[in-house]
Parts: C-alpha cells; structure tokens; sequence
C-alpha cells in the first residue's frame, strides 16, 4: 500500500503510543526530578503494572460474570495495576534506594541498586509467573467491531480509550503537582531540598509519595499496553523502559511538561518512521533520538539549562 | 526563650561547634557576629535540628528539642530566614508564602488568608507580585519573601542568618527597619550578622562566635565599644 495513504493511520496509532510513553516518562522525570536518580527499575514497575491488570482480568473471565462492560472493568484494571505499581515503587524507594541515600551515597550507588532492583524483578516474575508471555483476552472486553471511521481512518474504542486515559491521568498529575499541598512540597523539594526541611516538609514523605505516584502512572500504562498489544512478559518492562526514558529525556528530564512532549514526540515519530521504513528499524529511530538529544540539547526541549544537577 | 547549653555541632568528624551556650529571652533582638567559617550558620541549623547537635540541649520555651525532627521545631513555633533568602524561584510567592505556613496547613482557610494579608501589609510588593515567579523578583524583594514566608508558619522566635548579605546598602537599612518593626510588634529574633555595626545598632544583646566558641557576650552597647569587636568585625585598625 501506498505509505502515504496509511499516514493518518499511522498517527493516529503514534498519538496513542505516545501518551503511553508520556505515562511511563512521567514516573522516570519525577523521580529524577526530586532526587536526581534514573531509577531503572521503572521499566519493571510498568511490567509489574501489566501483570497484575492481566491476572484481574483472567480472574473476572474465569469467573463467567454475566456481562463484562469496559465501563467499570477497565477502571477497576487501572486502580488495581496502579495501586500495585504504586507499592511496588514505594518498596523500591524504601528497600533499593533510602538506606543508600541516608549513608551519604553519592549518585552511582543508587543508579546501581537500581539495576540491579530491576533484574531482581524481572526475575522474581519470570520465576513466579513462569516465562511464557501471558494473554490479555481484550476482544472480550473491547470488540473489534467496537470502532469509529473517520475520513478513511480506522480507529479502534480501544485506541479512544488508551489515549482518554493516558491524557485524563497525565492531566490528574499535572494538576496534583501545581495546585495542590502534596505538589507544591513536591515541586520545593526538588527545587531545594534543605529549604524545604526548613519550611518543615518532612522530605522522606514526599520523596515516597512521589515514587507511588510516578510508579501508579506507569502501572496504568502497563494495563493499556497490556490490553493493545495482548501479549505480555517479564521482560516487556525493558525496552518500553528504555523508550520512556528516551522520551523523558527528548522532553527535558525531571521537567513533567517535557514528558508529556517527549513521549507524544517519541510516539509520533516511530509510527511515522515505520510507515516509510522498515519497521525492524523502529528501535534504531528511537534510540537515534536518544543519542542527538544528548549530543545537541542534552537539557531536552523543555528542559531548563540551569537545572539543580548542574549545580551539584 | 531559648537556651543552648554546650552545643557541639559536627559534619562528619569536622567539629564546627565546640560547646556552644547561649540564650535568646522573650521580646529581644540578640546579634550574633563571627567572622567566616566560625559556625554562625551552622548555630542556626543545629537549632532549626537540620544538623542535629552530638552534645549539649536546646531548649525552646522550657522544653528541650534537640533531636526533634524540623518539622516538629517549626510547629513548636521557630522559623528561619536563611543565608542567601534561598526562596523557591520556580514557585510563585504566593506558593512561596504559603509553602511557609506548610506545617499549618490543616489550619482553617480563613486563618491562612488572615496571616497572608498580615504579610501582603507588611510588604505590599509581595502583593502586587504574588503571581510572578520568586525567581523574577529583585533581591530586595526576594528578602520580603524569604521574611514573609518565615513568618507564615506563626513563630515567636525568628532566626535570620545574614539578612542583609548581597544586598544594596539603601537596602540593607530598609531590611533592618523591617527587623526593627516585627521586634518591636513581639517577635523575638536572634540574627546573625557580618555586618556588625549595623546589627548591635539594633539588637540588644551580642555574642561573638569564633571557631566553633563563643569567645564574647554582652549588651549589644558594650559590644560596640568593646576593643576586640571593633578591631575584628568593625574594620578599624
């Protein structure tokens, strides 16, 4: 088929997939942003995330329910796999990276911990869970036939559904961080840690709120992928990691606004490239993109160019 | 009010206080001079409990809080104005203001907006610009703020730590009449100072910090006179 006939096609899938990036960058700048750490192990958080939305599913199938409507299915998938993550990244905080942190670790120890954190739960999934790729029954949940043309344009409710989503939930963030208490001793502390001990923010609190929060985000993200591409396992979590981090990166990171641009930017561009390439490429793409933004913008588009780890 | 008693402070094994006393009573202004590196800040943290003390006690109102959490001594009711104003530029002043009166923020609204107004009076130009950026204001206006947001939180000991550095000198005066004012409406304020003549002008008591000791204390007057003062932090020979 002609490429260009399928473009709109194809963006309309790379919006979708870009707000899903956006959501897993989100938990990556946040924490960065706050203590100035890539935590690694985000990737397996949104692997976990995907995992406990396909074991609520399977579960409410198995359990012959008379009708499953996505109406209250797909909120309940959500709140489970984001509370879940949500955990998951506060053990993280708690276990991997605060007792490194209150010994005085400088910054390697902690990026170390997290690699190591990550493999750790790839491998308890894999072992627990088996290492054969799990199913998402979604057709039960969302019929093909459930879907919108538009202009030639096939669009999916499932589409609808995971950019609603993903936007509702990044919007959520966005006005948690700017109008609430919660958010502004987030946005203090990441601005000056010791000022806002003085103003008398417990820091700790925060900085655990802050995992919960980026790792629920990311939780929600691994239900959504879950559900579009139907096929899960434990190692999903790495490369959509490393995508994420790209586009947090492209954004700015530790900048939430510049997430949210990296990964629609990231999104958009691999669908793009692999309607006129080969799509073995798709990754080539994505980690070209990495590697110019750190040579030409390191601070990422949005990102400030006096941020505080320049200063340390 | 508040009384240390042989407090030693130490970053690692670097002793920065080597068993320092003193005490602040109710309604005063006490100055206290040192020359760099000779624990003024250092004083100010230990009591805020940011560096906990190894030995001696604080006590605030008759009750000891050392090794209380921050948190906890700025709800009891001290707040401080730290060296270089340190507000948050990327948060609003009104969000600075109101990140100062984070350990009330169960208080009721109308409370909140009460003490707002009590500061927006004081510095009508935090009112004006209680929408911009923190970073975008003046130096000047950046000490109002990091005032204003110290005083958000209702304490009755305030603990400035350098108030008048970097700023111009018409400035300066300007910073040390609106000491004067808070003072003289109640609050008691222990200040530390490199500018020495301008500050014992108007506290009434000093101590001298000198590598970790007090070395002097007495009427700010007394200081003022006093031989050793003049020649180390007066600049005359």
């Amino acid at each position: 088929m002609d490429s260009f006939a399928i473009l709109p096609q194809q963006l309309v899938f790379g919006i979708a997939l870009g707000t899903v990036y956006s959501l897993i960058a989100l938990g990556y700048t946040l924490v960065y942003g706050i203590l100035f750490m890539i935590n690694f192990a985000h990737g397996e958080v949104f692997m976990i995330g995907a995992y406990l939305g396909w074991g609520l599913l399977t579960w409410l199938l198995s359990a012959q329910l008379s009708s499953l409507h996505p109406l209250w299915v797909l909120p309940l998938l959500l709140l489970q796999g984001m509370i879940g993550a949500g955990l998951v990244g506060l053990s993280l905080e708690f276990f991997a990276y605060r007792p490194l942190y209150k010994r005085g670790a400088t910054r390697l120890g902690p990026l170390i911990s997290a690699v190591g954190a990550s493999i750790f739960l790839q491998n308890l999934v894999m072992l627990t869970q088996g290492a054969r790729m799990k199913v998402y029954m979604t057709s039960l949940l969302f019929p093909p036939s459930w879907r919108l043309q538009v202009a030639g344009v096939n669009i999916s409710a499932l589409l609808i559904v995971i950019t609603l989503t993903s936007t509702l939930l990044m919007f959520g963030l966005h006005y948690l961080v700017q109008h609430t208490t919660l958010g502004r001793a987030m946005r203090a502390v990441a601005e000056d840690r010791e000022m806002a001990e003085i103003v008398g923010v417990k820091v700790w609190r925060v900085i655990a709120a802050t995992f919960f929060l980026g790792s629920s985000l990311g939780g929600a993200a691994g239900v959504l992928v879950g559900l579009y591409y139907t096929q899960i396992d434990f190692f999903m979590g790495y490369s959509a990691g490393l995508k994420a981090f790209t586009a947090a990166v492209l954004g700015g990171i530790g900048n939430i606004r510049g997430a949210m641009l990296g990964g629609l930017v990231l999104g958009i561009a691999e669908s793009l490239a692999v309607t006129f390439m080969n799509p073995a490429y798709r990754d080539v793409i994505t980690f070209a993109i990495l590697i110019l933004t750190l040579i030409f913008r390191p601070t990422g588009l949005l990102g400030e160019r006096l941020s505080e780890w320049e200063k340390l | 009010m508040l009384k240390l008693s042989g407090v030693v402070t130490s970053y690692g094994s670097l002793p920065v206080l080597k068993g320092v006393s003193l005490e602040v009573k109710g309604g005063e202004i006490v100055c206290l001079l040192g020359g760099n590196a000779s624990g003024k800040s250092t004083t100010m943290k230990t009591i805020l409990g940011t560096v906990p003390p190894r030995k001696g006690t604080i006590e605030f109102d008759g009750q000891r809080i050392d090794g209380l959490p921050t948190a906890e001594i700025v709800r009891r009711g001290i707040s401080l104005v730290p060296e270089g104003r340190r507000i948050f530029a990327r948060m609003t002043v009104w969000e600075n203001l109101v990140m100062g009166a984070f350990t009330r923020r169960e208080a009721p609204a109308d409370e909140l907006t009460e003490d707002l107004e009590r500061i927006y009076g004081l510095f009508p130009r935090l009112r004006e610009r209680r929408d911009q950026l923190g970073g975008t204001l003046s130096g000047g206006e950046q000490q109002m703020l990091a005032i204003g947001r110290a005083l958000m939180s209702r304490p009755r000991l305030l603990l400035m730590d350098e108030p008048s550095m970097g700023l111009a000198p018409a400035l300066v005066d300007l910073v040390f009449d609106i000491i004067r004012e808070i003072n003289s409406r109640g609050m008691t304020i222990l200040v530390v100072e490199q500018n020495a003549s301008v500050a014992l002008s108007m506290a009434h008591r000093g101590y001298v910090l000198k590598n970790g000791r007090i070395v002097m204390h007495d009427r700010a007057s007394a200081l003022l006179e006093a031989e050793g003062v003049r020649r180390a932090y007066l600049g005359e020979a």
